[in-house]
Parts: C-alpha cells; sequence; structure tokens
C-alpha cells in the first residue's frame, strides 16, 4: 500500500509522527490518511469536497466531512490537531490566506504542499508564448482552472511570514515527486522545483 | 416481560400472506419523559436475517413519523412493499444475508406497539387523548427493552432518517455503550420553529375535524378522515422540493386540456396530493399523528446538556455517518452538519456527507445511489471492525 502512495504523499508521510491527531483538509480518496492510520497509528480525519473521493473515504473506513476548506475550517477548536494537512489545494482555495490562519490554529503543527508557478517551464511559457502557462502539474486552461490562486514558492513564504508562522522544514518537489531539503528563501528552488513542501508552527 | 405474540394492528389485515412479525409485552410500565408511566407496554416488531453467535450483527432501523416495523417486507395491511426496501434485504446496503435487522414500531404509534388508538387496561377504552404525551427518548427506551428482550447488548449500527435519525441521535446520547455505529441521516439534533409550525398546521386540521370528537372518535365509530388527509398534504409539501414538484407536475393539468373555473383537482399536483392524503388515513390514526409530531416538536438534545449540543454526545463512542440532502430543506445540510461538528468537537469518529439531489427530504426514502454507496460502505467498513 505504501508504495502506491504518491511520492510527495509518501513526504508528507514522513513528516508526521506516530499516533498523531491530524486532520487532512482536500484528503482527496484518503490515501494519506490510511496509510498514516496503518503505519503510524495516526487519529486521522478528512475534509473532501467532491462526493466520489468522500464515498472512497467511507469505504475505507475514515471519519470525512464533505465540505470545503473555505468554508469549514472556521468549525474546528484551536490546537484540535496535531498536524493539519492541505496537500495541493490552497492554490484553489477562495481566502488562501484565511485558510493558512485556520490551519496554523487548527493544528499545532500544518503541513503545506503546493505547486510552484516560479518554476522556470511556467516562466519560460509565460515569456516565450505569450499565453497562460500549461504544464505537466498546472494543466489547465485559464479558464477552466480551478487554481484560482497560484503562488511561486517565494510568494507563500511570505505568506507564511505575514501570517506569523515559523517555517520549521521545507522540501523542494521535482516532477518525479522526488524530496530534497531547501532553505525556505533560497532562490534555487523558486526557479526549479516543481512544488515544495512546508512544515510549519503557528506563532 | 409478559410474552410474546402477534401485533394487533389498527386496521384489517389485507395481505394475509404478509409476516405480520411479532409483538412483545412488557409488564413493567414504561417511564416516561413527561412524568407519567405507561403500562402494560406492548412493542411490535419485525426483523430479518440471522442474529450470528456473538450478537455482533445486529442493526436497529429506527423508523420516521408515518413509517412502521415493516422496512423490507410487504405491508400487512397496505400490501405495499417495505417502505425502505431499497436499501434492506439481501444484497442491499443493509445486507439482511449478513446482519441482523431490527426495527420496532415506536410508543406512541399504530401498528402494534402500544398508542393513543390501543385499549387502556384501566378504562377498558381506547386511551385517546389519555394517552401521555411521549417523546423521542421515551420511543428510544421501549427500543432498548425490545433489545433487551433480544439479547442484544450492543447494535452494531443504529439506523434511520427524519424522526428516525433523532431517534440515533438519542440512542448515541441515551445509551452510547451499545452503539457501535450510528446513521443518522436527514434529520437535526432538534426542532425547527419552522418544522414546529408545519406540525401545528397539521395537528390544528385534525382537531378541526369535527369527527376528531375531542380524541374520542373511536367510541363514535367515526375518524377525522378530512383532517387527517390535510394535515398528510401539508406535511408531503414538506418533504419535497420546489424543484422535485416542479420536474415532477410543473403546471401540468389533471385528465382535462383547460382549467375548470373550478375548485376541483385541475393540476396534476392537487391530485396527487389528494391522493397522499386519501391512502394515508387508510393506514394510520389520527391521533397517534398528534402524539408523534408532538414527540418530534419537542426534540431538542442540547436542550438535556445546558444547551451544548456536544455534552450529549460526551460519552458516544460510536463511529457516526451523517447524511444529508442539498435539497432538503426541512432537515437541511447546515443542520445535519451542526450535529457533525458537535461530536468533531468531542473527537468522535465521524463522517458527513451531503449527497446533491433534488429530491428534498424524501430522498433519504428513494433511490439514491450515493447514499447506498456511501451506507454500504460505511456498513462494510463497521462490520470488518467488530468481525460481523
Amino acid at each position: 500500500m505504501s508504495a502506491l502512495l504518491r511520492p510527495d504523499l509518501a513526504a508528507i508521510a514522513e513528516m508526521i509522527p506516530k499516533g498523531a491527531r491530524v486532520l487532512d483538509v482536500g484528503c482527496g480518496d484518503g490515501a494519506l490518511l490510511e496509510h498514516l492510520a496503518t503505519t503510524k497509528g495516526v487519529d486521522g480525519r478528512g475534509i473532501e469536497l467532491s462526493q466520489q473521493n468522500v464515498n472512497a473515504c467511507v469505504v475505507r473506513g475514515l471519519p470525512v466531512m464533505q465540505g470545503d476548506a473555505d468554508t469549514d475550517l472556521v468549525e474546528y477548536p484551536s490546537g484540535a490537531f496535531d498536524v493539519a494537512i492541505l496537500s495541493q489545494t490552497i492554490q484553489a482555495t477562495r481566502a488562501p490566506k484565511t485558510v493558512l490562519e485556520h490551519l496554523l490554529r487548527i493544528g499545532r503543527r500544518s503541513v503545506i504542499s503546493l505547486p510552484n508557478f516560479g518554476h522556470w517551464r511556467v516562466r519560460a511559457s509565460l515569456v516565450l508564448n505569450g499565453c497562460m502557462p500549461r504544464t505537466q502539474a498546472l494543466s489547465y486552461h485559464w479558464y477552466d482552472t480551478p487554481n484560482i490562486h497560484l503562488c511561486t514558492i517565494a510568494d507563500f513564504v511570505a505568506l507564511a511570514r505575514e501570517c506569523g508562522a515559523v517555517i520549521e522544514h521545507a522540501l523542494a518537489l521535482d516532477e518525479k515527486g522526488r524530496t530534497k531539503t531547501m532553505r525556505a528563501e533560497a532562490w534555487g528552488p523558486n526557479i526549479l522545483a516543481d512544488g515544495a513542501i512546508f512544515l510549519l508552527r503557528g506563532a | 416481560m409478559a410474552g410474546m405474540g402477534n401485533p394487533k394492528f389498527l386496521r384489517p389485515v389485507t395481505r394475509t400472506d404478509a409476516d405480520v412479525g411479532h409483538a412483545i409485552s412488557f409488564d413493567a410500565p414504561l417511564e416516561l419523559d413527561c412524568g407519567k408511566t405507561l403500562g402494560p407496554l406492548t412493542v411490535a416488531y419485525m426483523t430479518y436475517g440471522t442474529l450470528n453467535a456473538e450478537h455482533s450483527n445486529a442493526v436497529l432501523v429506527c423508523h420516521a413519523l408515518t413509517g412502521d416495523q415493516f422496512v423490507a417486507s410487504s405491508h400487512p395491511v397496505t400490501g405495499k412493499p417495505g417502505w425502505w426496501d431499497t436499501m434492506v434485504g439481501p444484497g442491499k446496503p443493509i445486507d439482511t444475508d449478513r446482519f441482523f435487522v431490527v426495527c420496532s414500531n415506536v410508543v406512541g404509534g399504530c401498528m402494534g406497539t402500544t398508542g393513543p388508538a390501543e385499549i387502556c387496561q384501566a378504562s377498558g377504552r381506547p386511551y385517546g387523548l389519555d394517552f401521555p404525551l411521549v417523546t423521542i427518548r421515551d420511543m428510544v427506551r421501549a427500543q432498548a427493552m425490545l433489545l433487551d428482550a433480544l439479547g442484544i447488548e450492543k447494535v452494531m449500527c443504529v439506523i434511520g432518517g427524519s424522526m428516525g435519525g433523532m431517534q440515533v441521535l438519542q440512542w448515541a446520547a441515551s445509551f452510547p455503550e451499545r452503539v457501535v455505529s450510528a446513521v443518522p441521516i436527514a434529520c437535526a439534533a432538534k426542532h425547527s420553529a419552522q418544522n414546529i409550525a408545519f406540525h401545528e398546521v397539521g395537528r390544528q386540521a385534525i382537531m378541526a375535524d369535527p369527527d376528531w370528537k375531542g380524541g374520542t372518535y373511536q367510541l363514535h365509530g367515526t375518524q377525522p378522515s378530512k383532517g387527517l388527509a390535510v394535515a398528510r398534504m401539508a406535511a408531503h409539501i414538506t418533504y419535497l422540493s420546489e424543484a422535485a414538484l416542479q420536474r415532477k407536475f410543473g403546471r401540468a393539468l389533471q385528465d382535462r386540456e383547460q382549467v375548470s373555473f373550478g375548485f376541483g383537482p385541475d393540476f396534476q399536483i392537487e391530485s396527487y396530493l389528494r391522493h397522499q392524503g386519501v391512502a394515508f388515513v387508510d393506514r394510520f390514526d389520527a391521533n397517534s399523528y398528534l402524539y408523534i409530531t408532538r414527540a418530534m416538536d419537542y426534540f431538542d438534545l442540547a436542550a438535556e446538556h445546558e444547551g451544548v449540543l456536544a455534552r450529549a454526545f460526551a460519552n458516544a463512542t460510536a463511529r457516526f455517518l451523517i447524511v444529508s440532502f442539498t435539497s432538503d430543506w426541512l432537515f437541511p445540510p447546515a443542520e445535519n452538519k451542526h450535529v457533525a461538528h458537535a461530536l468533531n468537537a468531542n473527537a468522535a469518529t465521524v463522517s458527513f456527507v451531503e449527497i446533491a439531489t433534488d429530491r428534498g427530504h424524501d430522498a433519504f426514502l428513494l433511490d439514491e445511489p450515493e447514499m447506498f454507496a456511501t451506507i454500504r460502505g460505511f456498513l462494510n467498513s463497521v462490520a470488518a471492525s467488530v468481525d460481523a
């Protein structure tokens, strides 16, 4: 089962301590939560929008709330979870800053992964073609993309600082999902990484 | 316990080949929330499937306002199929090949369980309005007595929609140690002002019918059929949705080319509602309708816990699956979700789904594939966890 886990999710899983209480916001079909439950004894909860994915979670025996990161996080008490995860979702929220603030409030730690809109291929695509970039990771047209708030690694780091978050660990992701520890402020990953994973702590 | 027997129904059995189920009588009276006692108490019930040796595969189904114990088999009075035979049966989401399903008629009902139409032993006459007010919690207490008698200490799942969902929530609050999993569907932790208002319209319609006779109609050989039919018609509208009414009926006319310039059933929707009203009167008791709607009105789970719903579930260890429907305006998704959040605040294991449909509150009784898929998946995972 762990072999089937997407590499970026496997990297997130490594950041989660054993037996932690975890909220996975945008948990998809529950693959990460199930992996965490079976390998680390994690007590996990999910929030997911799609009916199909919610059903997949229920079938796996995972507790999942059908709902939306933008509207539902306000209902969760502060410090209710050891870790709050937001994987490849922040760019699709209506109010990323509010979502991030809730995440930092609800989880004693937060793990956030995101695609990097600062990657050189994205930059080159816009500069050379003059059209909104479409890449392997971000394959939508500008008019049908759910990714309404794309950002670069540098953008996200700035937002995290503005929200008073402490960046405890940062990983650069390549297109195959392989990870490499990075310095959050380093300029290299902002050009070369396809995405990033951050482990944050609220101030 | 006094004994077991066949249930007695208010209306004659028309399907002689139908399974009438069982009735169990308790000598010990049921102590009610209103302070009175009810006894002797008879509970009529049906079972489907087989209780396993470990007694770990019991599923308690709780019926809604006008439902009864005939979940998955032919109704002996109306001859219609079970009210939830899409959900319960061999190979269905609540699989009677694997699970032992129990459903009992609620206290105050009119399908064999003690209710206002039954003869009061003390007076020798039908209870009528001398029947004590019952609550959702009283209904659950009676179900618990039945499970005790059946030798079921813990239920693998307690499940129900609408008023059945209220009973599910009450089970989790009153008997947390007896509930392995709970599936409240299309319900709320309290009855809203709007819902009380609709119930009051129904009750007033019944009581305004001259044939109601202060609730003593049985002694006069009458029944407030018109009042009860109107009550059912008004209530039925609340079970649907504007979109579904538009889709099914629109402004279509009933068996005519143009409007009649009179008050006959010109529109199909009128004809449909009249049919619903008339059919209902043939199977339901008017006083039962008064009592059971009142029980729903009084339901407010948080009120027993200083107004904090989360406290009602303080000892709940069950796994919960809360199912709601987008177009349900009687028990809207937000109210269902409110329950889920109260459970979350207690760190309970809870899932919440909001199924997209235009069929309104009644969706829980209909063919909703996503509901079936979710509940089937949930029960499978619960069953695996208890070896049922």
